[in-house]
């Protein structure tokens, strides 16, 4: 093996059922690297991670770690973190009801001499763990009690702490904000300088400039190539990823944005709030407008498109839906007026994972339609194939379960799930969180489309220059509270910081 | 000095605790006339109950990895009914037999754990496998009621008394009455001792509980959760041979109906104790309190004297509603502090 090399993975080769996962593909990480691992959904980014820490097996192929000779195999997680690979995945993967403290240590916890778990010891090394690297955390409270970026944090430090060669990081900003990206920053800049390698796998082009020495690019399973950060300027990684040329982007700003006061209202919330998530606002809603919620993680963006939809019940004030006071007492209420809500939880409030792409497809309808009226099955198909074909989802055939699915495009069924339901309003609460950036572009593209046919929309994300592009207004939040508005010539990426960091209204 | 956390799952606890207290303090006040007072009262539900304190204490370690295990009742008459025949007919030693009957729970737990851990099939269809094999196995050792009479030892340990130094009171005769309880009661207690220490200071003890809290999640920290499944099948069955030996040593026969809907004592009284169906919080000693306040109504009901036993039942059930109402309203608070 070359010298300094950490990690050197050689025509890795995997198949899944119909599908070629991957095919021939080549990963090489220096010490003290941290190389970005790009490329779209369903590129096979997260397979090849899966093949490397033993989750999934791969079919041809040979993987070989810094001071191991030969090829290893990894048999499970367990056996890849033993070797030295630790890995942070894209969702929080700790124990919501054990403590911070058994979350960093179990597996591997510090023992009394009669062999029991040294709990003492245990929350003092975590409580040192979370010192180092700056968290304000009481080791002994349930992982539950603290707010997913926490989580996240939580899940990084537990895999740092692993004295570890090589540590995976699959996509783990997307639920962090800005503060705590720049913290996770630091974080892997003095792991870099301590000789480990890093897989970064994001969706944020900014933070691979930012932050990475190297990029290797998938696409559709297949190795494009390895570059130095240098060669590969961002447009040129966009070429890469999506295979095709590409202006940054720049292409979709929407034609019909701007001033739509003059339509007719189809929200109008007055004082509505929910105790200890949302202070009393007031929203109003044009016909084909598109509203961007912005604030930091954690300002109550979720909160108030929850409260509208009738997620959480609203404890004051009232709702005008069309002009006419309606009482929402849950989310059938909200979908019978013609709402519907794209959540940002997609794993454990959006896919149903066991039933196949159709169903999924079809499941708000059927709903909405009453459970005793279904859905014939050839509408069901006509239905499902329309948007698989309109939102271009990857799938091996619509009887395909979800959970087979990337999730990018599991993310584009949901929102054919509402779509479905020809809603005259749509919440989509980070619809483009994880997905790479063809996706993410097709979904704005969409909104812009829905908002030109007369659909209403709330759209939340935490990039604002993706909301620049769709909004025609902003509504700006902190600390659970609605601070303002902003629109026409404001809405600018300084505009919304000025309005989101509080100087300006 | 840590301070005590009163988190939604220690407010279960408590309030179990407490409706423990109330209640029984309540059958002290409405009772009093008929011995409802005497510290033997008390004893005496543990001493009835002692097989299912072990056999909960067993259904809980499998509950809290989201998992059930619905065969402990049958599993126990074939302990009894294997114990008595054992004895009677086969003229084998009881010593013998007891270890006899503690490999075949671990055999049988081994199995049942291993369908559900590697094989992956559903706990419940495995463990009611589990459950018409014991039965019928009871039946095959002996179709006949088989009373236990001529093993002294077995005898022995089953009469023997423990007296307690305090709690006494004379009777209308005018006699002492020293409290006492029986060995099976100091076997049950140990076991809970033994089980709440367990989870929560070893390994297999935090596996349990992270496989219950997110399966997903426990395989990807390393954790081998196919281990633990097995691990706590076998716990529960191995848990079971011990109670139901605690059990013969109370009934001192075999019966093919013996213990029969043991198991959902089992498990309202874990629920009763704060334990999620769903795996991943809980707690043996509330199963513990909740066997208490199981066997407190039935006390309760046969004090009473008019009442037919079934409204024992019938309790149980408003407080099995009551709990799980509770749960989820914790459960509903937690979430929205949090958001």
């Amino acid at each position: 093996m070359e010298n300094n090399v950490v990690l050197s993975m050689k025509g890795i080769c995997m198949t899944f059922p119909g599908v070629k996962a991957l095919e021939n593909v080549d990963f090489n990480l220096k010490k003290g690297e941290i190389r970005a691992l790009m490329g779209e959904n369903g590129a096979g980014k997260s397979t090849l991670i899966k093949c490397l820490t033993g989750v999934n097996k791969f079919e041809a192929g040979e993987i070989y770690l810094d001071g191991i000779s030969g090829p290893i195999v990894n048999k499970d997680t367990m056996d890849a973190q033993k070797k030295g690979i630790s890995t942070v995945y894209q969702e929080v993967n700790l124990c919501p009801n054990l403590s911070v403290a058994e979350n960093l240590f179990i597996g591997r916890e510090p023992m009394t001499k009669i062999g029991t778990v040294n709990r003492k010891k245990m929350n003092e090394m975590a409580t040192k763990l979370m010192k180092d690297l700056d968290l304000d955390v009481d080791v002994t409270q349930n992982l539950e009690e603290y707010s997913l970026a926490l989580q996240q944090m939580i899940a990084i430090a537990r895999a740092v702490d692993m004295d570890c060669k090589v540590l995976i990081l699959d996509e783990p900003t997307s639920s962090l904000d800005d503060n705590e990206v720049a913290k996770l920053f630091g974080m892997m800049r003095r792991l870099r300088e301590q000789g480990v390698g890093i897989v970064f796998v994001t969706h944020f082009l900014e933070q691979v400039y930012e932050v990475c020495d190297g990029i290797t690019v998938l696409r559709n399973g297949t190795l494009v190539g390895e570059y130095s950060i240098e060669e590969l300027p961002r447009v040129k990684l966009v070429a890469a990823m999506m295979g095709k040329d590409f202006d940054d982007l720049a292409s979709i700003k929407p034609e019909g944005s701007g001033d739509k006061s003059k339509e007719p209202l189809v929200i109008e919330a007055k004082g509505l709030s929910h105790t200890g998530t949302i202070k009393p606002f007031n929203l109003d809603i044009h016909k084909g407008e598109v509203i961007g919620l912005t604030g930091l993680l954690g300002s109550g963006r979720t909160e108030l498109a929850r409260v509208i939809y009738g997620a959480d019940r609203a404890q004051t004030g009232t709702l005008k839906v069309k002009g006419e006071e309606v009482n929402i007492k849950n989310p059938i209420d909200a979908m019978n007026l013609g709402m519907g809500l794209l959540p940002d939880d997609r794993k454990a409030e959006g896919i149903i994972g066991d039933l196949s792409v159709r169903e999924n497809i079809i499941l708000a309808m059927q709903a909405k339609s009453g459970i005793f009226k279904k859905i014939p099955m050839a509408k069901q198909i006509e239905i499902a194939d329309k948007f698989i074909e309109m939102l271009q989802i990857k799938t091996a055939s619509r009887e395909t379960l979800i959970k087979q699915l990337s999730g990018g495009n599991q993310q584009k069924v949901i929102l054919a799930r509402w779509l479905a339901t020809n809603p005259d309003f749509l919440i989509l609460d980070e619809p483009t969180r994880g997905i790479d950036i063809g996706t993410k572009t097709e979904i704005q593209k969409l909104v812009i489309k829905l908002a030109e046919e007369g659909t209403s929309v709330i759209f939340v994300s935490s990039e604002i220059e993706e909301m620049l592009r769709t909004c025609n207004r902003m509504a700006v939040l902190r600390d659970g509270a609605k601070v303002g508005e902003i629109s026409g010539e404001e809405l600018s990426q300084e505009g919304v910081m000025k309005a989101i960091a509080g100087g300006a209204k | 000095m840590k301070k005590l956390k009163l988190s939604g799952n220690n407010i279960l606890l408590a309030i179990t605790v407490a409706l423990f207290v109330i209640m029984y303090l309540g059958g002290c006040i409405v009772y009093a006339d008929k011995g409802f007072t005497h510290f033997q009262t008390f004893l005496n539900v543990l001493i009835n109950n002692a097989g299912l304190i072990a056999v909960a204490a067993g259904m809980t370690c499998v509950m809290l990895t989201g998992g059930i295990d619905i065969s402990v009742g049958s599993l126990i008459a074939m302990d009894c009914m294997f114990l008595a025949v054992g004895m009677e007919t086969w003229g084998m030693k009881s010593p013998v037999l007891m270890i006899m009957v503690l490999v075949i729970g671990v055999v049988f737990g081994l199995v049942q754990g291993f369908c559900v851990a590697y094989l992956e099939i559903q706990p419940f269809i495995v463990t009611m496998a589990g459950m018409f094999f014991a039965r019928g196995m009871t039946a095959v050792i002996c179709k006949d009621q088989v009373s236990i009479v001529s093993d002294k030892l077995f005898t022995a340990i089953s009469n023997a008394k423990i007296s307690i130094p305090f709690g006494g009171y004379e009777n209308k005769k005018g006699i002492y009455q020293v409290p006492f309880i029986r060995p099976t009661v100091i076997v049950a207690l140990l076991v809970v001792v033994l089980v709440y220490l367990m989870l929560k200071y070893t390994k297999f003890g935090r596996s349990i509980y992270a496989v219950g809290g997110n399966q997903v999640s426990a395989t990807l920290m390393g954790l081998n959760v196919k281990k633990t499944k097995l691990l706590t099948y076998t716990l529960s069955s191995f848990l079971t041979s011990i109670g139901g030996i605690c059990y013969c040593l109370n009934t001192m026969c075999g019966t093919t109906t013996q213990a029969s809907g043991l198991e959902m004592d089992a498990i309202s009284s874990s629920v009763i104790g704060g334990t999620l169906l769903t795996g991943g919080v809980g707690n043996v000693l509330g199963s513990l309190v909740g066997v208490l306040i199981n066997g407190t109504i039935s006390t309760l009901v046969k004090t009473n004297g008019k009442l037919v036993s079934s409204w024992a039942n019938i309790i149980t059930a408003i407080l099995l509603c009551f709990f799980i109402l509770l749960q989820a309203v914790f459960a509903k608070i937690k979430e929205s502090k949090k958001a």
